[in-house]
């Protein structure tokens, strides 16, 4: 902790994607001379657009809100890698002490076919919140749940659906896999749901609205390559994927047993 | 200005379900025949448009963000206090009521915090419910931890993250409504202005963030849950894109702002690191549990690593001063005692500008008692996120933390029904004033924002929606939208037109060391006087020479941020001027004048008051009114933790 020293700054030349919706993009060069190194990515990403307003220039828009890591609004590519180098970081947790002096940094946003850029590195995730909207929750009504301590859940249940539950939605997954495959958001929601007691009854019609609407958004399909868990910044892994199959061959199977079965009848 | 509480009578225990059995309703059939705009989607805004969508009624909401699940409610880290009393310790609504009353330094309004204090239990139920994965014991119960203020186990918790779950818990509900069609979302929009019709909150103006199209909507009520105004101080634990517009711009149509100067300065956030700075990072509270504040006794030790000063040369400062509560004294009270240790030359870390600010957080104990995995396991995303930022690994040496503007605890004022001094424009979570006082204790942020969300807004909108009737909607080519439509182009277009030579950010900087210095932790009137002197002289300096690039068409950040910048340069006055009249010292308003050697000193004679302030037109100096606080069950104190 050597307290008194001048910070050290790096000289940096960055590759930035310029776009406007719509129409074709392309990388524009610029430089920044001297960015401390406790400086994050974006506070870098703000010097450089501070300059380029005081140059009477526009600034680069890209997306960032809480830069602590959980809104999931950073997305940024990084030298081709979705939030950037450091494995289990957003790009706003991202230092600058990561890169080297008179390093060459290339920023593009999240490319895939789902998530079309609307200017510059913002991109369009609605097909996230569609595929929550078809079937991402357990239905309670407010003010009609019974008290929380009547259904105990195992610890071990509870800290498996932490962890597929601490998805922050940022589509790392999506713009890291060739498929565009949005499979690791979507299985960390279902692995959340479904494998709680209060998950149960909508266990299967869940899975089944779920991976609907992920193929209606246009995301691919999962064919292992692994990079989702690789670039996920929050380290979930493919076993929620797994999980995602699992559930929704066994809503299939249910759902060809009822209604191959005696026909059901309505309500009275 | 009508002020109004309309508290109900009756015992306080009882005055929420008399209250409510007496509110008027709304037939099923037809609420769908109302509509409500709800603007924010974080915890109180998205359980509010949830819930009245479930209800029946038309709802729309609006946020900045590219999704309802990333409103700020995500970040908060530590917990959410109820008074389930699982821990068998002596819990009760009734011991929530006094900690939150006393939290607030005798500064909030009765009826509002027993109420909220009786709904924390239904909160609990709702989210568990919902799927929430609340920490558990192994058998399977729910686990609480403790917090600054209390003396009891109350805080329900998602290890580091119970903001994120319960905020997606929400989302979950409010997305289940969207995809029912019962509520329309609008994300990427931004509220610029609330339309009056009749004197009544009749709609909103928004700016579609992608296209840039500005755009009126006409309701028949219009909830704000816009959140608080810390990034007034540029720097804060806030996210980037929190503001003051909304509530300001309500403000400016006749809407009370309420004790603007009372502001929570968090105690556990990581220090400044330089001047590029955009963000300051909180450190859970919950931290306080396991870790001990200290600085070197001896400022000649400062420079030192930690580890080589000795136990005996060291001062932990808050067990000290605060032996019954310790380190987890409340925020405004570690914090000042933070600050003060650095006043003296005794801070830690790098010195930024000359000054070293920071002091330490120690785990060595707390790790070589429990072991670093049981420590890993409460708080390793906090750990992680440490390291990240400083490059420190948090487990081999000390963090090194300093105060950090977190909340705000004043807001546009509310009624008992969270209704503003408009009729028909009501204000929940963060940005109304009514519940924490002065300052707010830890984990009551979240339960405020999900009992006005889930509870309290769905049944008083409906009372006044009952009242107004259904003839109520106006066109949105009244003549009123059309002139609130004409005065947000003109705002864009003059924005536009100065075309100077200074960046929006370089203001909201400069304003924020302004405040920082002289409306931040300790205030005094010589320094107050000068703030307000020199944010008048910055605001009419961004109107010459502001320079916004990029246009207004589509997406538009630096045409965002300066809207956002020049209405907090309007705000930072008001805040200052607030914190000059009340002279006295409570909670987080600490003014150098009122103290007892360093503890704050109320003067319940002359400011047992919400002030509250109203617009008076452009230039002119808004005027203050006060709506008394009567206490009927609590006795005034002073507020010890000794």
């Amino acid at each position: 902790m050597a307290a008194d020293t001048p910070e050290r700054t790096l000289r940096l030349k960055l590759r930035v994607w310029r776009q406007r919706a719509g129409r074709p993009g392309a990388f524009e060069e610029h430089e920044l001379p001297a960015v401390p190194v406790s400086a994050s990515f974006l506070e870098m990403m703000d010097m450089l657009n501070e300059q380029l307003v005081r140059q009477g220039r526009e600034a680069f828009a890209f997306d960032h809100d809480c830069r602590e890591g959980i809104c999931g609004m950073c997305s940024m590519t990084i030298n081709g890698m979705p939030h950037g180098p450091i494995p289990g970081v957003t790009t706003c947790q991202l230092h600058m002490r990561n890169f080297r002096d008179g390093e060459t940094i290339t920023v593009e946003p999240w490319r895939a076919r789902a998530f079309p850029v609307l200017k510059d590195l913002v991109v369009d995730r609605s097909g996230f919140d569609r595929v929550i909207q078809a079937g991402g929750f357990i239905t309670v009504r407010t003010g009609s749940a019974p008290e929380a301590n009547n259904t105990p859940v195992p610890k071990a249940v509870s800290d498996e659906a932490m962890d597929a539950a601490e998805c922050i939605g940022c589509g790392a997954c999506v713009a890291s896999c060739k498929n565009g495959s949005a499979m690791l958001f979507v299985g960390a929601k279902v692995t959340h749901l479904s494998i709680l007691p209060q998950g149960q009854p909508e266990r299967e019609r869940r899975a089944l609205a779920m991976v609907k609407a992920m193929d209606e958004a246009g995301f691919g399909n999962c064919t292992n390559y692994g990079e989702c868990q690789a670039h996920c910044p929050k380290s979930i892994t493919l076993d929620v994927i797994a999980r995602l199959n699992r559930e929704y061959v066994r809503a299939r199977v249910k759902e060809f047993f009822s209604t191959t079965g005696k026909p059901r009848k309505g309500g009275d | 200005m009508n002020l109004d509480a309309k508290t109900p009578a009756g015992p306080l225990a009882d005055k929420w379900a008399n209250h409510k059995a007496k509110l008027r309703l709304v037939n099923p059939a037809n609420r769908r025949k109302y509509h409500v705009i709800v603007v924010g989607s974080g915890l109180a805004g998205g359980a509010a448009a949830a819930t009245l969508g479930e209800l029946g009624y038309q709802v729309s909401c609006f946020c900045y963000q590219d999704s309802p699940r990333r409103a700020h409610s995500i970040a908060a880290q530590g917990g959410i206090n109820a008074a389930k009393n699982y821990q068998n310790d002596g819990d009760s609504a009734r011991r929530l009521f006094l900690d939150t009353i006393k939290g607030g330094d005798y500064r909030a309004r009765e009826a509002n915090v027993y109420r909220l204090a009786q709904l924390s239990t239904s909160i609990i139920d709702q989210c568990v419910a919902q799927g929430v994965p609340f920490a558990r014991e192994y058998g399977g119960l729910l686990a609480n931890r403790s917090f600054g203020g209390a003396q009891v186990s109350r805080t329900f918790y998602a290890r580091g993250q119970t903001g994120q779950q319960l905020l997606l818990g929400a989302y979950s509900a409010l997305s289940r409504q969207i995809g029912l069609g019962a509520v329309k979302m609008h994300p990427r929009h931004e509220m610029l202005d609330v339309v009056l019709v009749g004197g009544h909150a009749k709609g909103v103006i928004t700016r579609d963030l992608v296209t840039g199209e500005v755009k009126a909507h006409s309701a028949d009520a219009v909830v704000l849950c816009t959140g608080g105004y810390g990034n007034v101080f540029y720097l804060s634990t806030n996210a980037q894109g929190c503001n003051v517009t909304a509530t300001w711009r309500a403000h400016r149509r006749g809407a009370g702002f309420a004790n603007p100067c009372y502001t929570q300065i968090h105690p556990t956030c990581i220090p400044v690191h330089g001047e590029d700075q955009a963000k300051l990072t909180l450190m859970s509270e919950s931290l306080r549990n396991d870790g001990r504040v200290w600085v070197p006794k001896d400022a000649a030790d400062c420079g030192r690593a930690p580890a080589d000063i000795p136990e005996d040369r060291r001062d932990y400062f808050l067990e000290r001063k605060y032996p019954s509560y310790g380190n987890l004294a409340p925020r405004d009270i570690a914090s000042r005692a933070a600050k003060e240790a650095c006043d003296e030359g005794r801070g830690v870390g790098p010195a930024v500008d000359g000054k070293r600010l920071g002091v330490y957080l120690d785990f060595s104990a707390s790790i070589a008692r429990l072991g670093e995995g049981v420590i890993r396991e409460r708080y390793g995303n906090l750990f992680d996120m440490y390291e990240n930022i400083t490059g420190e690994n948090a487990y081999r040496q000390p963090m090194r933390i300093f105060p950090a503007v977190h909340y705000t605890m004043g807001g546009l004022w509310v009624d008992y029904n969270l209704q503003s001094t408009i009729p028909g424009l009501f204000v929940g979570g963060e940005a109304n004033f009514s519940d924490h006082g002065a300052n707010r204790l830890g984990a009551s942020a979240l339960m405020q924002g999900l009992a006005d969300g889930y509870f309290v807004l769905p049944t008083t909108v409906a009372d006044y929606l009952a009242g107004v009737g259904l003839s109520g909607r106006p066109s949105v080519d009244a003549p009123e939208f059309r002139a609130a439509l004409k005065d947000v182009n003109d705002r864009v277009a003059r924005l536009l037109a100065v075309n100077g030579t200074r960046t929006a950010r370089s203001y909201h900087k400069e304003l924020g060391r302004i405040v920082w210095d002289r409306c931040g932790m300790a205030r005094d009137r010589a320094g107050l006087e000068r703030a307000i002197a020199d944010i008048r002289a910055l605001r009419e300096d961004f109107w010459r020479n502001v320079r916004v690039t990029g246009g207004a068409d589509g997406l538009a950040p630096e045409l965002e941020r300066a809207g956002r910048v020049a209405d907090f340069l309007e705000f930072g006055e008001l805040m200052c001027r607030d914190a000059l009249e009340r002279e006295e010292s409570c909670g987080g308003h600490f003014r150098t004048e009122h103290q007892d050697d360093g503890e704050a000193r109320r003067d319940d004679g002359r400011y047992a008051h919400v002030a509250v302030w109203e617009w008076q037109g452009e230039g002119a100096v808004q005027r203050r009114h006060e709506e008394p606080l009567r206490y009927e069950e609590v006795q005034f104190s002073t507020r010890s933790y000794k």
